[in-house]
């Protein structure tokens, strides 16, 4: 036994609790969950069945977690596990899974095959078995902050040009404000416009917040991975700016697994309660709609309709806040077919679209995504995580399909009635 | 001692043991290993969404049903045919100590016919789709016959067909008890399992406030 696969299999090990053997036992392999997930849809291929996907966690749980299957090992009537096996399931766990937890909510027995696969990185990835795009990724993050080069510096000058551009102060590590704001890779790099809006709509709400100079970025990429390790030193950064800075929250940007990683993992990775909240920014926009601190003026005349990004909508609960800000400005809102909870992932999440090596199965996959939209024949789309607006972008150019993506956020900023001075 | 007499009286209680122990130890197997507390602050109720998954996971998830009408159609045929001839059937009662008279003997006939057709259909659909195909093993095909086994014996007993009563009593017999016996150790726990894994999936999207 190789020591990466004797890593591999350490990792994996204290990943099985009783909702993983629950879900393993209950299997009937009745295929259903194929049927749900688009790397099959869209492909046929039946090596993409999600269940399949799970095959080393089955097996290590089998031969170590039940006693038919010690019993059966014992007897030499299974076959052992080998590094091959964590080596052959690579593309399966992470080119072709974006974690978009539709599986998980088709299976009839209950069976939280996403939560499973992402358990199975920790494995992969301790074995030595992750996606190189990935793994130089969460080298850069751990070394300059962000996971796709933008160092402190070309944050500062972004976010100083935006400052200048909506003639708002944006307040680097100011200390007694009342959120802290991340802000995402894609926004750094891809729509840095974002700053702008944000500067808009927290000086709207009466709020004041502040971006971290050592935490600016909301990226998770040890939770796309699956290194507890890596996903800790980032959450760990953001925890500390916190208490340096006192503020209240945490904001999370539009993205969504950013919000998975801090909101839901970040307390269990850091082993304590947070002391202060983490709110994704559509939710926290939401409660300032319903607090009556967001003032809108006019609408929309636009044909939009609305991308839900799989984490923050089917996994996130978050389809209903996005729909009522959507509705504050939106004259003409059309739902694509299978809205909210059971929407079509854009095929980037899950850090597929930081892996080079999977970005013609993400493009062939987006086929469901497209024929939503060709349904609906919107003027744009409208998403709250700029992964999927990147990723949409790409694969819509790659079909040929001429569609602007619009960010939640910045067209309620947009829509703002005056914005006290 | 005859087959059928063996059948009633030891068969029966050796099969009630592993069928008693065996899902003991594989449900002890499961709950022993636990699961860690959330730190992270709820957003929803955790209890009530587990509750409601436990039951909303009977209907088929929107548009999985014409991807895979067999599947659906087969699989309600199926399970609901099975309870209605295991509880509705007066000789099953009477075993069960439940007693009352059950359902008319032509419909249990009928509902059986229609549960092994139904089985037939799900066994089809299995050996044809490749995804099934590519998932199934052993435990799969051999989980059916430990189903379709004592659906056939039944059958073949109440009409009479092929065997005299006493061999078929006796194969009947044989044949559930095969079936409890083996149940706990096989994919049949999903019986019981089936309600941990629907509760844990909506207790975990309930306290994020998600969907389940
Ligand atoms: S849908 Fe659920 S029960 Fe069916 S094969 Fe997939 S994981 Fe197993
Ligand atoms: S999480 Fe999404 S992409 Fe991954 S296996 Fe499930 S349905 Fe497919």
């Amino acid at each position: 036994m190789t020591m990466s696969f004797a890593n591999g299999l350490a990792a994996l090990r204290p990943r099985i609790d009783a909702p993983v053997a629950a879900f393993l036992s209950s299997c009937v392999r009745c295929g259903l969950c194929a049927e749900a997930c688009l790397f099959h849809t869209e492909t046929g291929d039946p090596k993409y069945a999600p269940i399949m996907k799970l095959e080393p966690l089955r097996r290590l749980w089998s031969q170590e977690f039940t006693v038919m299957g010690r019993l059966g090992r014992a007897l030499g009537l299974s076959k052992p596990m080998s590094d091959e096996d964590f080596a052959r399931w690579e593309e399966l766990v992470y080119d072709s899974c974006t974690l978009c937890g539709r599986c998980s909510l088709a299976c009839p027995v209950g069976n939280d095959l996403t939560l499973m696969i992402r358990k199975l990185r920790e494995g992969m990835v301790a074995a030595g078995h992750s996606p190189e795009g990935l793994r130089k990724a969460a080298h850069r993050a751990l070394t300059d902050i962000s996971p796709v080069g933008v160092g402190a510096q070309s944050a500062r000058k972004l976010i100083a040009a935006q400052s200048r551009e909506v003639g708002i102060p944006i307040e680097i590590d100011k200390h007694g404000a009342d959120w802290l704001v991340l802000i995402s890779s894609m926004e750094y790099i891809a729509f840095p416009e974002m700053l702008g809006a944000l500067a808009r709509l927290f000086k709207a709400a009466g709020q004041t917040w502040t971006i971290a100079s050592d935490a600016y970025e909301a990226t998770n990429v040890g939770v796309q991975i699956g290194s507890c390790d890596v996903a800790r030193a980032i959450v760990a950064r953001t925890v500390d700016a916190a208490h340096r800075l006192g503020v209240k929250g945490v904001v999370t940007p539009e993205c969504g697994h950013a919000y998975q990683a801090l909101r839901w993992e970040g307390p269990n990775l850091m082993g304590q309660a947070f002391d202060f909240e983490v709110i994704h920014l559509i939710d926290l926009l939401d409660r300032w709609r319903a607090e009556g601190r967001l003032k809108t003026k006019g609408k929309s005349g636009l044909r939009l309709t609305y991308h839900d990004p799989c984490q923050t909508s089917r996994r996130g609960g978050l389809d209903p806040q996005a729909r009522r800000l959507l509705n504050l400005v939106a004259e003409d809102f059309v739902e694509t077919s299978d809205p909210g909870p059971w929407n079509w992932c854009c095929g980037g999440g899950g850090g597929v679209s930081a892996n080079p090596r999977a970005r013609d199965l993400r493009f062939k996959v987006f086929a469901a995504k497209k024929r939503q939209l060709e349904a609906v024949r919107p003027d744009a789309v409208v998403t709250t995580c700029s992964n999927c607006r990147n990723v949409l972008e790409e694969s819509l150019e790659h079909w040929g399909m001429e569609l602007p993506v619009l960010s939640l956020t910045e067209l309620v900023a947009e829509y703002l009635d005056e914005v006290p001075s | 001692m005859s087959l059928l007499l063996w059948a009633k009286g030891p068969g029966f209680a050796l099969a009630a043991v592993l069928f008693l122990l065996g899902t003991a130890m594989r449900l002890a197997e499961i709950l022993r290993l636990g699961r860690g507390t959330d730190l992270a602050r709820p957003r929803g109720a955790a209890g009530g969404q587990a509750l409601r998954t436990v039951f909303s996971r009977f209907l088929p998830a929107p548009g999985l049903f014409a991807r895979s009408p067999v599947v659906h159609a087969g699989g309600y045929v199926f399970h609901i045919g099975l309870l209605v001839v295991v509880i509705g059937y007066g000789p099953h009662l009477a075993v069960l100590g439940i007693g009352g008279r059950g359902l008319p003997a032509g419909l249990i006939d009928g509902v059986t016919l229609l549960t092994m057709a139904a089985m037939t259909a799900l066994l089809a659909a299995r050996l044809r789709d490749p995804v099934k195909r590519l998932i199934s093993g052993p435990g799969d095909y051999g989980a059916w016959g430990l189903v379709f086994l004592p659906l056939a014996t039944g059958f073949l007993l109440v009409n009479r067909v092929l065997l005299p009563f006493e061999p078929l009593l006796a194969l009947h017999l044989l044949s559930v008890e095969v079936m409890l016996a083996l149940l706990p150790f096989t994919k049949l726990v999903h019986a019981f399992t089936f309600v941990l894994a629907r509760g844990y999936a909506g207790a975990i999207a309930g306290r994020k406030g998600a969907h389940s």
